[in-house]
């Protein structure tokens, strides 16, 4: 465990020093928080249909997603870890007596938070001092905030875990680019990053309830702004606990049987 | 016009030896689009309408703005990863040789996979088509060519403007592809459901209202649409290549190499 953590601290270390590609990201996700802001705005206002999610709780939902976008995206892989198993470079990786799966784990968390940390706090500063129907509201009460913390932090660790069968699955392609294009763009969609989730219809909301993609973004946001009530939330996060279990586990096994086929690339 | 066909024949040569990367680079450019089509879709089952425009509409816009995006990445890739060219100082090559940078720079990448991309957007954009109904005459069917024509060139010197900057930066800037693909994003929906001064800057400084908005109130028959501005505007979007174009002989100019 030692060993993860310390791995953790040195990537997290490592990612910190790229600050100014990290402002440069906030900008960029300010521009995309106006858009969807503003197209929701404008669906909101063209219709008097009572929606499954009120305005206030839709920017809340999209500031959260923008400034812990590289929490929650499956999109952000780290080329390194690709580079290693197309190179042949992995010898020297298989070579640490270290379990590799924890190894990665680790790194690819601190990655993720290093750039989350440095993106999210900006963000979210601002995000509370915009002009009213674009400010981001405060939760409901101290506890949400709490579930809020907990279920995001477990989040993370889904999507990693779920991550971590992109780079399995290279040892079997050898070819990231196109496996990960695909998973990517269902994965995010099921996650509701292209519209929340409540917004699909019911017949789809089934789908994406069963598959653990929701666990990692939609439900900590819902949660934040009290759209999902304190019971629901505290099941939720139970149901992340016994998805990263598995999904672990899983990754594990497959990990092992890639390995034992393992081809070293080149020379 | 030779050269660039030349080009084009050793890069698919190239890219098909890749032969399964390459299939599922295309389908997964086919479900990119698909799956933002799909969020719209939902988000209208919810809605109706968004600022008095319905789903066919907007799909329309969807598909004009998908298909110039696409083109202009297939062309235009090449300025996307110019800034390796730039580091690696590979750019000198370019200079020493006796044909025009631009040329060259369009024909060292071609994406044969955008293809896949761009065929889901033409169905979208034939499936609006046969849900609105628009009395098409010759005028109309000329100004929707034009308004693609006018959204590749946009694009296309957004592209080239983003690789300018390299010249300057030596590495490429996340903050281009607020232009690239947010203005796609943007410009899936109507100019007219934004905040004015967001739909002054894409009119008079990014053109992107020269192709999804004024040109489709003509198309679609909407309020004032007879106005001889909003018809002729997609050649507005056209014009926007030049500055792009003077802003890349100006950088081409400034350009110091990196050494190798």
């Amino acid at each position: 465990m030692r060993a993860y953590l310390s791995v953790f601290r040195l990537r997290l270390m490592n990612g910190m020093q790229y600050r100014v590609a990290a402002y440069a990201g906030v900008a960029t996700q300010f521009f995309w928080g106006f858009m969807y802001l503003m197209i929701f705005e404008a669906f909101y206002s063209s219709s008097t249909n009572i929606q499954p999610i009120s305005f206030s709780q839709t920017v809340s939902y999209i500031w959260l997603q923008q400034s812990f976008l590289i929490f929650i995206m499956l999109w952000y892989r780290d080329g390194e870890l690709f580079e290693l198993i197309t190179s042949g470079n992995i010898a020297y990786e298989l070579c640490r007596p270290i379990n590799l799966y924890g190894f990665w784990f680790s790194k690819l968390i601190a990655q993720r938070v290093s750039g989350a940390i440095l993106r999210s706090v900006p963000i979210l500063v601002i995000a509370f001092i915009l002009p009213k129907p674009y400010r981001i509201s405060l939760p409901p009460d101290i506890t949400t905030l709490f579930i809020f913390i907990i279920s995001l932090i477990l989040g993370l660790f889904v999507v990693v875990s779920i991550s971590m069968f992109i780079y399995i699955s290279v040892f079997v392609t050898m070819s990231p680019v196109g496996s990960t294009l695909i998973f990517a763009v269902l994965g995010e969609f099921f996650a509701g990053l292209v519209i929340p989730i409540p917004f699909m219809p019911v017949w789809m909301q089934k789908i994406v309830y069963v598959l653990p993609f929701h666990l990692t973004c939609d439900m900590p946001f819902r949660i934040y702004s009290g759209h999902i009530p304190r019971n629901d939330a505290l099941i939720g996060i139970l149901v992340q606990i016994i998805w990263l279990a598995i999904l672990i586990v899983l990754g594990q096994v497959s990990m092992k049987k890639v390995l034992k086929k393992v081809i070293v690339q080149g020379g | 016009m030779k050269l660039f066909l030349k080009y084009l024949k050793i890069l698919l040569k190239s890219q098909l030896q890749y032969r399964t990367s390459f299939i599922l680079l295309y389908l997964g450019q086919f479900f990119v689009p698909f799956s933002i089509f799909a969020g719209m879709y939902f988000m209208f089952q919810r809605f109706n309408n968004i600022a008095g425009w319905n789903f066919y509409e907007v799909m329309l816009c969807f598909g004009i703005i998908h298909i110039s995006f696409s083109l202009s990445e297939c062309f235009a890739r090449g300025f996307d990863s110019f800034s390796n060219l730039i580091r690696t100082g590979n750019f000198d090559r370019i200079l020493v040789r006796p044909r025009g940078t631009m040329i060259q720079v369009i024909g060292s990448r071609f994406e044969f996979t955008r293809i896949g991309r761009l065929l889901q957007s033409i169905i979208v954009l034939i499936w609006a088509l046969t849900n609105i109904s628009i009395n098409f005459d010759l005028p109309k069917i000329i100004i929707l060519i034009l308004m693609i024509i006018s959204g590749v060139f946009i694009f296309s010197g957004i592209f080239i403007l983003a690789a300018t900057l390299c010249f300057w930066t030596i590495q490429s800037l996340e903050i281009a592809n607020i232009l690239t693909h947010g203005g796609r994003e943007m410009s899936q929906y109507p100019l007219g459901i934004y905040k004015k001064w967001v739909k002054n800057f894409f009119t008079f400084v990014v053109p992107f209202g020269c192709v999804n908005y004024y040109p489709l109130m003509y198309l679609l028959d909407k309020n004032n649409s007879n106005n001889i501005l909003y018809i002729i505007s997609p050649i507005f979007g056209i014009l926007f290549i030049i500055p792009c174009l003077l802003v890349w002989r100006i950088g081409v100019g400034h350009y110091k190499s990196t050494g190798s």
